[in-house]
Formats: structure tokens, sequence, C-alpha cells
């Protein structure tokens, strides 16, 4: 019987942050520019050109901090690490390594066995690198510094995670707290939210740590799980070999399912860190300290508990609203505008989850406002349209936040409410249908729908099912 | 009447432009025609930007007629240092590396200087990347000291010094780093000024040692230095270790009145390796500001010795990360031939740079590197500490601290390359104020055995740019004229 | 003191600082670098504990900008002076493998 292994994984997240300028200069973070089009001298390191800290890194870098329970650093400093890349215009990245903002923290993530703690070591600020887009034609790399100088925070965890579905509880409860802080919308897929997995193995029931790697190039949670389960396996049979772990980075590549070492002799991972002279120290003041914890949200905890004071409607209702920030806020918003929770939270349940699945989107990426679902809401309520029309509004205002009353108008979809007009179909119907009119007279309950179907169909979808049911069954 | 605009001070100058006595263009083309007489010699100039600069002089000259510009610098020709950027004019650092480079912005003290309507007539040559005492390290050539062109005008700033002491230029930009300013202001006679760090924008000047370099002004005298750091001293936001101060009316301290005034003699400063003629000059320069009222000591200033290697350290360090960025990606110099990315890094960086330049670079990577960094670097920083607190007490005691700039008049050219521990100690009296941020001016107090001028260097404490101002303003008072050097107009000159 | 710079010692600085030294400016570079530490040396003399690194020399400190789009589109000027460049961007050597 082989050896039981435990696996030990901790993680350094890099979240993009969600501020209008880069954090050095007054450059646009837009995604989407043409190559080198959101650049200057600063962020594509001309000579004699200096960095100028912008605020609102701060801000969300503290934010984050309180939000994972660190300790904010009331002096810290910015160092540059030192190495040659061509997507790292300087060949130094400034970022914090002596004095980072934010340290000693932690959050807790839900597990199989119960609520666990994961620490979080330091929160740091730096700057993001630019893109490096391979040219096949020319046999060159080309260099795009859109991308260079984009505020970033890095969250290094504790080596405190022990399984795959931990560092995905663990990612997603980051997620959510950044979501809710607005400080990034944390998307792998785009890079917004990159996480580096340290891993390494030890025979269960041992205390020393085994000589980890680092694995990069992650950017699915399917992609992690994979990665972790593979570094796992390739660290045992390593051991087992009688051979030994060796000190890493390495680059997972998702489509092989396999990683490979990035190791080359003009890296010499000696980073020569040391305090960047052209930027001066932070000091973090008690008040402005104040003022970014009063600003706070409420976060999910505390919101799901108030909802259920608050407001009628199912626990399952809760923990999905709540599970993005946007969500809740419509949520909330909506129903201050046309109260109905039930209601609201069903549309964004049933319909706004559907087209979201359906076009691959995040609660994020929600356009239509508050006030257009409250329409949409009243405009049913009020039988101006009926369930099949709102559906088909909604679908509508889902992809161009359309104000459904102009729209319903503009299509003419309102119910018609003319009870001459829906007599005269209703006599049509009964009277082009004699079989299900005899179906029904013989009991058959489940005719009656047919003809209402028939009936909504010369009515173009606009006449209350409801009314037309009660004018058939009169009628015959 | 026949004036040698030529022979004016900068001040003066603008003086009779705004009167109307001599023109802009005059003025311009007086500089243009010494350039086109001695440049041969004495190669100031890395680039000298003829048209551009006659179209600007008439541009200001327009001004200054409609009353638009009455700056007291306003038409006046002046020379930048080329390791400060000009927008659309070759700024090469005196580098092979930065060869073809041309800046799509100008440094904040060029905006500052043509906002005062100064004339910029072109870039000077200096050590490459300013690292270096001598100018001989520049990839163009060096530039030969006015005064005997057998010897280094100093440096680094020493195409600056050189062009005012030439009357190439009117005034000039320097940079200071370890006495890059003071140093060539020495050696070539003429006047330089460091500022306090903060003072002047550092944006636009491509960084040797980044808590270390400061622009600063070269000028015929005093008055023309203060002038030129009026102007160019500002608060700029793009600068993030820029100073906010509101006593930067530099010209209010040109005032003989020293009386009371506490000078500092330190007594370390005139130990072994000082030249006695150096010695003299500079006693003798105190004695007359004791004449003139000033109360003048001896006392231990301490550390001295150690100011040297805690600057190469820490200079050489911020160097090897300054530079990194010449890599042949984004601009300037890169290899014809490389195989693949490091190649391509190693061999760019190899060619464009010369060998003071990778020898600072080598060292400051080393005293970086893993486990070295405390023992060097680190090690570095407390030991500027502690001159900045030895500084801290002398100032407690006294208004201004004199000595030499450097401790010899300037040497023969090629005599210093050899042995770069012996460059470096000719830096003793000039990096320790760089270390502690301070602000120190240098004038002429007189000639050695053999002719040479010698320089006196006044430090003041931090922000305190007016009381070294008044001290030399008014020994300067005291001196009388500064004899001009006798300028060769041929090589053939020189010959006997 | 006299510190004894070696082969392996000037490769590494040289990976480190991207530089490629011939025989010749190897040797030198050995011999320079070697006088330079002894020199450096010179500060272990000092009893420095107890002493706080200053690596700023004033206390300024909280130097921010607002978070404010400044800048436009300045492509055309970061390029000027590329040594190669191709749609917009800069050539380099290929980085992959």
């Amino acid at each position: 019987m082989g050896k039981q292994y435990e696996t030990v994984i901790g993680l350094e997240v890099h979240v993009e942050l969600a501020t209008k300028t880069k954090i050095f200069c007054g450059c646009p973070t837009a995604f989407g520019g043409a190559p080198n089009t959101h650049t200057c001298p600063v962020c594509t390191g001309m000579p004699g050109t200096l960095p100028v800290l912008n605020q609102k890194v701060l801000e969300y870098a503290v934010a984050v901090g309180l939000a994972t329970n660190c300790e904010i650093s009331r002096f810290c400093k910015f160092d540059r690490k030192n190495y040659f890349y061509p997507d790292n215009p300087q060949n130094y990245q400034i970022s914090q390594l002596y004095l980072p903002i934010c340290k000693n923290g932690s959050i807790e993530i839900e597990t199989e066995e119960g609520k666990k703690k994961i620490g979080i070591h330091e929160i740091h600020m730096e700057e993001d690198a630019g893109k490096l887009i391979h040219d096949e034609w020319e046999d060159c790399s080309l260099v795009d510094y859109n991308r260079s100088g984009i505020p970033l925070i890095e969250i290094v965890s504790g080596p405190d995670m022990r399984s795959a579905a931990e560092v995905i509880a663990y990612l997603e409860k980051l997620r959510m707290l950044i979501q809710y802080l607005g400080a990034s919308d944390c998307r792998l897929q785009e890079g917004s939210m990159r996480a580096d997995v340290n891993l390494s193995v030890r025979e269960a029931g041992t205390e020393a740590l085994g000589t980890r790697t680092e694995m990069k190039n992650l950017n699915s949670f399917r992609a992690i799980e994979r990665a972790i389960a593979g570094e796992r396996e390739r660290q045992i049979e390593l051991l087992e070999s009688g051979g030994k772990v060796v000190q890493e980075t390495r680059r997972w590549d998702d489509c092989q399912g396999e990683s490979y070492a990035m190791r080359s002799k003009e890296d010499a991972r000696d980073y020569r860190y040391f305090p960047d002279p052209d930027l001066v120290p932070v000091m973090v003041g008690e008040e402005w300290l104040e003022r970014i914890k009063a600003a706070q949200p409420e976060f999910r905890e505390e919101k799901m508990e108030r909802y259920k004071k608050e407001y009628d409607i199912p626990v399952y209702d809760i923990e999905i609203i709540t599970a993005s920030k946007r969500m809740a806020d419509l949520f909330e918003e909506t129903v201050g505008l046309c109260g109905q929770p039930k209601k609201v939270s069903n549309w964004l349940m049933v319909e706004a989850l559907r087209l979201l699945k359906e076009m691959g989107m995040e609660p994020g990426d929600i356009r239509f406002s508050p006030e257009n679902l409250a329409k949409l809401i009243q405009l049913a309520d009020k039988k101006v349209i009926n369930g099949p029309v709102a559906k088909k509004v909604f679908e509508v205002m889902f992809e161009q936040d359309i104000d459904p009353e102009k729209y319903v108008e503009e299509m003419g979809w309102e119910t018609v409410d003319d009870e001459d007009a829906l007599r005269e179909v209703v006599e049509e119907v009964i009277a082009s249908n004699a079989k299900s009119v005899e179906d029904y007279r013989n009991g058959k309950e489940k005719a009656i729908g047919f003809l209402i179907g028939q009936t909504m169909k010369r009515m173009k979808g606009k006449a209350d099912p409801g009314k037309a049911g009660r004018m058939l069954k009169e009628l015959l | 009447m026949k004036m040698d605009v030529l022979d004016l001070p900068a001040v003066e100058l603008a003086e009779k432009i705004r009167a109307g006595e001599v023109t802009a263009m005059e003025a311009l083309q007086a500089v243009l025609d010494s350039i086109d007489e001695k440049e041969e010699i004495y190669h100031c100039y890395i680039t000298v930007d003829r048209d551009g600069a006659m179209r600007k002089a008439e541009a200001v000259q327009k001004k200054i007629e409609s009353g638009q510009l009455c700056g007291r610098l306003a038409g006046v020709p002046a020379a930048v240092k080329d390791n400060i950027c000009t927008r659309g004019i070759l700024t090469t650092c005196a580098s092979r590396m930065l060869g073809n480079f041309i800046p799509p912005y100008s440094a904040e003290a060029v905006l500052r200087m043509e906002k005062a309507g100064m004339v910029i007539i072109g870039k000077t040559n200096m050590d490459e990347f300013a690292m270096g005492s001598t100018t001989e390290t520049s990839a163009y050539g060096e530039t030969k000291n006015p005064w005997d062109i057998g010897r280094v005008p100093g440096g680094s700033s020493g195409g600056s010094a050189a062009a005012v002491a030439a009357k190439e230029c009117f005034a000039a930009l320097g940079s200071d780093t370890g006495g890059s300013i003071r140093q060539p202001a020495a050696f070539c006679g003429v006047v330089g000024i460091k500022p306090t760090y903060g003072t002047v924008s550092r944006h636009g000047l491509v960084a040797y040692g980044s808590s270390l370099d400061q622009i600063g002004p070269i000028g015929k005298d005093v008055t023309d230095c203060a002038a030129l750091l009026e102007v160019i001293a500002s608060y700029d936001k793009k600068d993030s270790t820029s100073i906010k101060r509101d006593d930067t009316d530099f010209m209010d301290a040109l005032s003989e009145d020293v009386k009371g005034m506490k000078i500092g003699i330190p007594i370390d400063y005139f130990g072994d390796g000082l030249d006695d003629g150096v010695k003299d000059a500079v006693l003798k320069a105190a004695e007359a500001l004791k004449e003139k009222g000033a109360i003048v000591e001896g006392f231990y200033l301490s550390l001295v010795e150690y100011a040297i290697p805690a600057y190469y350290t820490i200079a050489s360090a911020e160097a090897s990360s300054n530079l990194e960025r010449f890599d042949g990606i984004k601009y300037g110099y890169r290899t014809p031939e490389c195989g693949g990315l490091h190649d391509m890094y190693k061999k760019t960086r190899s060619e464009g740079f010369g060998p003071e330049v990778k020898r600072r670079i080598m060292l400051g990577s080393f005293v970086l590197s893993s486990g070295y960094y405390d023992a060097y670097y680190l090690k570095a920083l407390k030991v500027k500490a502690l001159i900045k607190k030895a500084f801290d007490d002398a100032f407690a005691r006294y208004d201004v601290i004199l000595g030499p700039t450097a401790p010899a008049a300037a040497p023969v050219l090629g005599a210093s390359l050899s042995d770069p521990v012996r460059m470096y100690l000719g830096d003793i009296y000039t990096v320790a104020v760089n270390l502690a941020g301070l602000p120190a001016i240098s004038l002429p107090c007189g000639r050695d055995v053999e002719g040479m001028p010698v320089g006196l260097q006044m430090i003041g404490d931090c922000f305190q740019e007016k009381k070294i101002i008044r001290a030399a303003y008014a020994y300067e008072k005291a001196r009388g004229p500064f004899a001009a050097p006798g300028l060769l107009t041929s090589a053939a000159d020189g010959k006997n | 003191m006299a510190n004894i710079v070696d082969d392996e010692m000037i490769e590494y600085v040289g990976i480190l600082a991207k530089l490629e030294l011939s025989g010749k400016e190897k040797e030198q570079a050995k011999a320079d670098m070697g006088k330079m530490l002894d020199y450096i040396d010179k500060l272990q003399e000092l009893d420095t504990s107890g002493v706080e690194a200053m690596s700023h020399v004033f206390g300024v400190k909280n130097v921010f900008r607002e978070d404010v789009v400044t800048n436009g589109d300045r492509r055309e000027d970061i390029l000027k002076n590329a040594p190669e460049e191709k749609n917009g961007m800069f050539m380099v050597p290929r980085t992959f493998l």
C-alpha cells in the first residue's frame, strides 16, 4: 500500500483594479483600443519620465484589505522588481516587497467539513505588463503597451488550502468580496483576475512543507482544477520514484493537460528589489482610513440576513440574488420602485439567469436598469400586456435596455381590452372548432386550453388569456 | 562703439535686449559665430539647433517688443545638457545607446526656460549618462577645457561649463548627481548651483541616480545662476519628489550683507590629497568673507571619507535599474544582428554602452543582488542617514559650510580614466551634498600654480539656497572680476 | 578586504544586467569590480545598528494623482523612435518557444 499524500496549496491572486486610469499615468484603462493607443511616455518607459500614484488604486487596495480582515500598513513604499522582458517597458516592475499596504488577513470559506479560515499573507499594489503577440509570418513577437501600467493588487494567501475545491471556494469568496467593493470585475477568462498556484505535497500527518512549484497561466476554474490534479500527481510520482521536486515556475498548458518548466539560463530570478526613488512613501492617516471604512459596502452575509427580514422571498432566491452585487442592487432598486419582491425576484431568478446562461454572460454584464424592470412589472400587473408578451419585452430589454412602456406602445403589443372585438373572435373560434367545442361540452376540460390558444393566435397575442377563457366558458 | 555682446553676463544681456540695444537674434548670432569659431577646438556641444534657435529668437524678440515677455532672462541664448529631454531635438546622453533618440516631450526645466523667453541653442556634451568626472566618457568625443585644451573641463556637465567659459552660450543647464554641476564649474572658472533635491523638476531628466539627481544652472556669475535657478525652480505634479516652495525668488538674495553670517569650515576637508593651491585659494576666500563681517570658524563635519563609498553604492544601484530601459526595443540603439531575445538584449547593451557605464551598471546590479543587498545597498542607505545627521548637526550651528569644490584643479586629459577609484576620490567634497539633498554653489576663488581656476564650494541647509547665494554674491563682489580664459580660435593657437 | 571577483560572478552579473563582455573586457571588469568592492567595503567600518535606512532624504509623503484620464492617443509619438515596428507595435525577437 502506497503512502498517503496531502496537497498544500497557496495562491497568488492578481486582480486588475477598476480605475479609470493607469496606476502611474493618466492613460485610460479601457479595454479594446488599437495597439499602443492607450500609452504615453510614462507607461512605455521613455527616458526621463516619472510615475505618480493614482490615489484610487490606494483606496481600492485598502478597501480590499479591510474586506479581507488585513492590517493596513500606516507606512508603505513601492519597490522596483528588476527583470528583463519585452512586455515590461522599464525592465523593472513597480511593486511592493518590503512594506506592502496590507498584511495578515484572512477570509472564511465553506468546505465539505464546514467553515475554514484561509490566511491572507499580504496584499500589495503593482503595475501590469503589456501584451506580447506572436507574429508567425515574421517569426517575431510584437509588443502592445496598452495594458502596461494597469493597476493590480496581488493577494498572497497562506499555504492553507488542501484541495482544488478549497481553492475554488477561496477564489469565489475573494471575487465576491472584490465585486461587492466595485474594485474589480474579477473575470478569470479576461484576465482581470489571475491566480498562480503554489503547490507542494507532503506525507499525510507530517508537518514540514515540501518543496513547492508555482503554476501560471490558469485562466478558468476548470484549468485550475486540472492543473492542481496534474501537479499533485507529477510531484507524487517524482517523490515515489526517488526524485526531488525542484522549486520552479511552471506554465500550465490546458490543451495538453500538462505543465512545463519556464526556466531558462537567462532567467536568474534575482529581482534586486529596492525602494523606488521616484515614488514617495504612502502614509495612511487615521481619518482617511476611517473614511474608507465608512464607505465599505454591506457584504453578502449581512445582506442575506437583512433580506430574510425585509423581503418575503425564499432563502434560495436570497442566496442566488446576493451572490452578485449587481443582481442584489438591481433587486433592491427595482423593489424600491415597484414593490413586489417576489415578482422582482422571479424575473431575475428565472428570465435574467436563463438569458445570462444562454449568452455566456455574468451578472455584472446586465445592462438593463431597475427603472425599466419596474415598468415592465407594472405593465404586466396592470394587464397592459400579458405574460408571454412581457417575456418577449424582457428579452429585448435585457439586450438593449429599452423603456418597456414606450416599446410596447411602439410595437402595439398592448392587450386589447375591447370586449366586442374579443367576443367577435371568440365566436369565430367556437364556430370554426366544432370538434374541440364538442369535446369541452362532453366534459373534456383540457379542450378549453386549445380554444384559448386559438383565440390568442387570432388576437395576435394581444388578448388577456384569462379574460378570453372566461368569455369562452360563458359562450359555451 | 564695439561692445562685445559675448562678454555680457546673461542678466545684463537681457536688460539690453529689453532696452532695445541688442536683439535676441543678434545675441544668438553672436553665439552661433562664437560656436563656429571655437567649437572645433573645445567641442562643447553634441547638437547645435541653429535654425530652430533662430526661429525661437525671432518669436521671442517679437514678444519682448510687444511687452508679452519681460522676464529677466528673456532673449538669452542658453545651452542644455544632453541628458535633459528637448522635444524634437536629439537627446543622446552622450551615449551611442541614444544616438538617434528624439524625445516627443521636453523636460519641465526646459519648458520653464522657454516660457521665460530663453532661446535654446543646443545640447552640450557630457560624460555618458552623466557617469564620470571629466566628460571623457562621452561617446562623441571629449570636451576640452577652455583654460587649457590639454585638460579636461570636468564632468559630467563638462560641455555646459566649458560652453559658458568659452562664450559659446550665456548660461546653461547641467545636472548634478554627485558634483556634476559644481566640479566642472570649478574646473572651467564659472559658477554652478546644485539646488535642494526636489526644487527643480526631474521630469525629462534622463535618470542616473534618481534619489540624487538635480538639474541646476551654470553661468558666468552668481547673479546669472540665481536668475536661471529662479526660472527653472518649480513644483511639478509630474515629479512625485518635487517640492512646493514659495521662496524661489532667488534674485532677492543677491546682497553683499554677510554681517553675522555663521560660516563653518570642515577641518576634515583639509587633509591629505588636497592641493596646496586649492587650499590657499579657499582659505583666502574665507578670509574675504570674514572681512565683510561673517563669523568664520573651523569644525569637524565627520564621516567625510564614507560619503564616496556610500554614494557609489547608491548611485550605481539606482543607475543599474534606471538604465535597464535601454534594451533596443522602444527607442535608441539596437544591435543589427542577434540570435534571439536575450542575445539581442546583451549585444544591444554591450555595444550601446561605454565602459564606465557598464562598470557602474555591473557594480549596481551586484550590490542589489540576492545575498548582498543588506551588506551593501542597505548599509549605504544607513550611512546616508548618518551623513544627513552630520549635516543637520552642522547646520544647527552654521548658516553655510565653506570648502573646496574639488581637491585639485582640472587634470590633464586621459589621466583619470585609467583608475576608476582614483577618479571617484575627486568627488570627495561634492557627493555628500547629494546624499543629504542639500543645495550648494561653486564659484571661482583663484587659480592654482599652473593658472587653472579653483572652485570654492558653499553648502547650505536644505531649502537655504538664498543663504549660499548671498554668501557667494558677497564673496564675488569682494573678489572682483575673475579673469576669463585666453580663448583660442584655432587649434594652431594651442600649440605655442 | 581584497574582494576576488571571479568569472562566475562576472557571468552572473552579466545575466542580471544583460551585458556580455569580451575576454579582455571581462578581465578588466574583474579587476575594476574587485577594487570598487574593496573600496565600498569601507562602509563596514561604521556601526549602523539602530540606524534606519534612508531611501528618501526628505519626509515628502502621499503624492497622488486624481483618477482622471489626461492622456489622449499618442501612439505616433510613442512609436517614432522604435528601432523596428509593425502594425503599431514594437517588434522584438520571438519570445515564445
